[in-house]
């Protein structure tokens, strides 16, 4: 059996039929350019859009998605201060007992129907049933009457001072306004349908979940005018369809926007961002003057021996924040260190105790803890294994906590498992746990009545059920403070009282940044907690 | 013949109620809770708990079950306990781009490896030989990922021949689809590659030491036609089951193909909805996939019949 030499002619042949295989992707390639001049907007955000409803998750996608279906009676802008949206005026008395508010004109759902007031007062409702923010605000809230289709009135029991910063909330759980007929729905179960007032419209049958989302142009939306700043001002839709297309993987995510298969992506990994900004065509930009993630290390107060202040006082001294940054941020202009309860750089921050809180010194915790009656019990720490952040900050804690010669029982399980564990509010070797690690948004700590980590409600509380009536009482205070001045004043109670309570210790704050295609794309407004994409232009 | 295909659809029914009792309750037992995901980072235990409510996730296992299977046998597979859209919806959206995908790769794999096998066999133990082996050592070592990864950066990324990622359906052209699948084929092709070309070459060398090849050579019937006509058709029975397990194979190879290339087919589906807890989509996802397998195995079966006559008698 002997082989053959291939002749030349075949290995022309063969190297003809490549370059035409060749020839053939490239003018392929060029068909793959739409002929149509629609514009279209294609982003990978942070997540996929998986629900429709807003007020039935606290996740932030489903914020996102709301914020371009739904629009809101009033937005905040770049500082956090609340500004009217579909609201046209508002008053309210002298005593801050009753507000009233007028819809603005030419406000209609996408099915063509007005926005009433019926469909802000059934909306608000639900929302208020829903929302931690809106609850203490609902808690003092007498009545909702409609005067007329356009003006409404809100009674309230006792000046609560937070009305407005309430109804302009962002980041999760935003108070959009629905139809009357789907707001209806019980706060309890899943409105499916998306039909809102909003500067874009969703394309329910292109919906793929897992896969892709589309929104098109809503073109009968009136803009409010003025200068667009945060969610405030002017929110005009530019292009004609957006696409959210979700990539799972990171490194294809970034390849995608290097490739301008999509123009701009939300949360690139941080690792890839010196490949991104050394791209002459992407530009990478902070999401907003707030930094839009904090690290929490979780601690539950319910069972020994973090049931008392000293032995949890102890952990301040386990946590070196640059450990922590670095490890997961790893560029210092992404990064800084805070020491307060209210997310630094914002108005109510406050760094008292940072004497305290910022020394860190394993070998100290571990005496304090034994002062304080540690018998070297296990500790059960939730360390999820599957997440971009949380994964690498656990290990940082549980690294420090070895070597302060704590017993550790490191729980490692994914995400998922720690999320339905810590709920748990069992004994930590019974399926409950002692120290968990999360991450939230900046902006839900703009304030402490919005920071529900730091509520300390006990059975009322978030996870880790903290108890005290003083925190409690002052974060109370703060929600009736007049003046930004007396704000601060309560502000920096709070930040005494939580010192000494220790409902969480925060391990620093950063900002995620967002890259897009600088020559597809323009008019990116930056904002912390849901990013925005009205307003935003694009040249095919 | 038809009384044999008959028995062995039967024998399907009790396979696939043994999976369906095991995957519900795998899952049942996994830890996770799909309504904390659901209600999110900021959710208080209240919120977790009125979702879990409204999903009927706080009834007894067996009533759970028991509504589960009831809709099965109605030809109901269920609801997403995330996006409310009903589970058959859901496979149908994703099943075109894996079925495409994994036509693309056998087609990529199957053109690839038999030729190489076949020459390998022809050349045993010359020059030609060890280099096919050492490539398919090489495709059975490099990872699906890693494969993917260096392709796209050089095609996609460099020449910009094709997409870096996404699926194009059919019904925008058949050449744009083909062009979202033909690296996504080629990383997930390898491995399979490398295990048909390896089997089809042992089949081959045992086949080509049989007196008829000799016969056959002696006549002076040309190469070609030997080792077509000869021996690779006596040699295929054992190269058809392991493309048959390679098809079954490639139904948990896409998932990561599918990830790497963001293809929206049945793979990712499976692992996002693992990963979320979406109980009925995951039930559904692997009936499906467990009647596919019982499907293949059965027509891998029917093939040796064909392919060998003795086999029928």
């Amino acid at each position: 059996m002997m082989g053959k030499i291939a002749s030349p002619a075949k290995a022309s042949l063969l190297k003809g039929s490549l370059l035409g295989i060749a020839s053939a992707m490239l003018l392929a390639g060029t068909a793959m350019t739409p002929a149509s001049a629609e514009t279209v907007l294609r982003a990978t955000m942070h997540a996929d859009v998986r629900t429709l409803d807003p007020h039935w998750t606290t996740q932030t996608i489903a914020g996102i998605h709301g914020m371009l279906v739904y629009d809101t009676l009033f937005g905040v802008d770049d500082d956090g201060t609340p500004h009217p949206q579909m609201v046209g005026d508002y008053s309210v008395t002298e005593d801050g007992l009753e507000y009233s508010f007028t819809l603005r004109d030419g406000l209609k759902f996408h099915d063509g129907s007005d926005v009433t007031t019926a469909d802000v007062i059934a909306s608000l409702k639900r929302w208020g049933a829903k929302d931690q923010a809106a609850r203490a605000m609902f808690a003092y809230v007498d009545s909702l009457e409609a005067v007329d289709d356009k003006t409404f009135t809100m009674k309230l029991s006792a000046p609560y001072g937070l009305v407005l910063d309430t109804l302009g909330k962002t980041g999760t759980m935003v108070p959009i306004i629905m139809r009357e007929s789907d707001a209806s729905t019980s706060g309890d179960e899943q409105v499916t349908e998306a039909v809102g007032s909003g500067p874009f419209m969703m394309v329910k049958e292109e919906w793929v979940p897992g896969s892709k989302t589309v929104y098109v142009k809503n073109p009968n939306y009136v803009p409010r005018e003025g200068e667009p700043s945060g969610f405030s001002g002017a929110k005009i839709p530019k292009v004609d369809k957006i696409e959210l297309v979700w990539i799972d993987d990171s490194q294809t995510r970034m390849q995608a926007l290097i490739a301008g298969e999509i123009d701009l992506l939300e949360q690139p990994a941080v690792d890839f961002v010196p490949i991104l900004e050394s791209d002459p065509n992407i530009e990478v930009i902070r999401t907003g003057a707030v930094d839009s993630h904090w690290g929490t290390i979780r601690i539950n107060h319910l069972h020994p021996p973090f049931d008392k202040p000293e032995m949890r006082q102890a952990l301040y001294h386990l946590v070196n924040q640059e450990d922590y940054l670095q490890t997961i941020v790893g560029n210092p202009d992404y990064y800084r260190t805070c020491y307060s309860y209210i997310t630094c750089g914002t108005t109510y921050e406050d760094e008292t105790g940072k004497e305290v809180i910022s020394d860190y010194d394993p070998k100290k915790a571990y005496e304090m803890m034994k002062a304080a009656g540690y018998n070297d019990e296990p500790i059960y720490v939730l360390a999820a294994t599957d997440h971009h952040t949380i994964t690498p900050a656990a290990q940082v804690l549980l690294n420090a906590m070895r070597e302060a010669g704590i017993n550790v029982n490191a729980v490692s399980i994914d995400w998922g498992s720690v999320v339905a564990r810590r709920s748990n509010r069992e004994k930590p070797e019974d399926g409950g746990w002692n120290i968990f690690v999360t991450t939230s948004s900046g902006t839900t700590a703009l304030n402490p009545a919005l920071n529900t980590w730091l509520g300390a409600g006990c059975e009322g509380a978030n996870v880790g059920w903290p108890c005290d009536e003083e925190l409690e009482k002052l974060r109370g205070e703060f929600a009736f403070a007049r003046t930004v001045e007396e704000r601060k004043e309560v502000a920096r109670k709070i930040q005494e009282r939580a010192t000494y309570v220790v409902p969480y210790i925060s391990f620093g704050q950063w900002t995620q940044p967002m890259a897009y295609r600088s020559d597809k794309i323009s008019g990116i407004v930056p904002v912390t907690g849901l990013t925005v994409l009205w307003n935003i232009e694009k040249s095919e | 013949m038809t009384a044999y295909i008959a028995r062995r659809l039967l024998a399907t029914i009790p396979v696939m109620a043994v999976v369906a009792i095991f995957v519900f309750l795998l899952l049942r037992l996994a830890p996770g809770d799909p309504a904390a995901l659901i209600a999110g980072d900021d959710a208080t235990s209240g919120q977790i708990e009125s979702i879990r409510q409204q999903l009927g996730l706080n009834l007894p296992i067996w009533r759970q079950f028991l509504l589960w299977a009831g809709g099965i046998l109605q030809g109901d597979l269920g609801t997403s306990i995330f996006s409310n859209m009903p589970v058959t919806t859901l496979i149908a959206q994703r099943l075109e781009p894996t079925l495409m995908l994994m036509v693309a790769t056998l087609i990529v794999a199957i053109s690839f490896a038999i030729p190489l096998g076949v020459i390998a066999a022809w050349k045993a133990r010359t020059i030609v030989d060890r280099f096919v082996m050492l490539l398919s050592v090489l495709g059975f070592a490099i990872p699906v990922f890693l494969a993917g990864y260096v392709l796209m950066y050089v095609f996609s990324i460099q020449l910009r021949w094709l997409p870096v990622q996404g699926y194009r359906p059919l019904a925008q052209g058949f050449w744009p689809s083909i062009q979202s699948l033909i690296l996504p084929a080629i990383a997930l092709g390898t491995t399979y590659i490398a295990l048909i070309a390896r089997i089809t070459r042992a089949s081959m060398l045992e086949v080509l030491s049989q007196d008829y090849i000799r016969t056959a050579n002696a006549k002076g019937l040309a190469t070609s036609r030997v080792l077509l006509l000869h021996a690779l058709k006596n040699a295929s029975v054992p190269i058809v089951t392991v493309i048959g397990i390679g098809i079954a194979l490639l139904i948990s190879g896409v998932v990561i193909t599918e990830t790497v290339f963001n293809i929206p087919g049945l793979g990712r589906l499976t692992v996002d909805a693992v990963l979320k807890r979406d109980y009925p989509i995951v039930q559904g996802l692997i009936l499906v996939f467990a009647a596919t397998k019982v499907i293949i195995n059965l027509l891998i079966d029917l093939s040796y019949a064909f392919l060998d006559p003795r086999i029928r008698h």
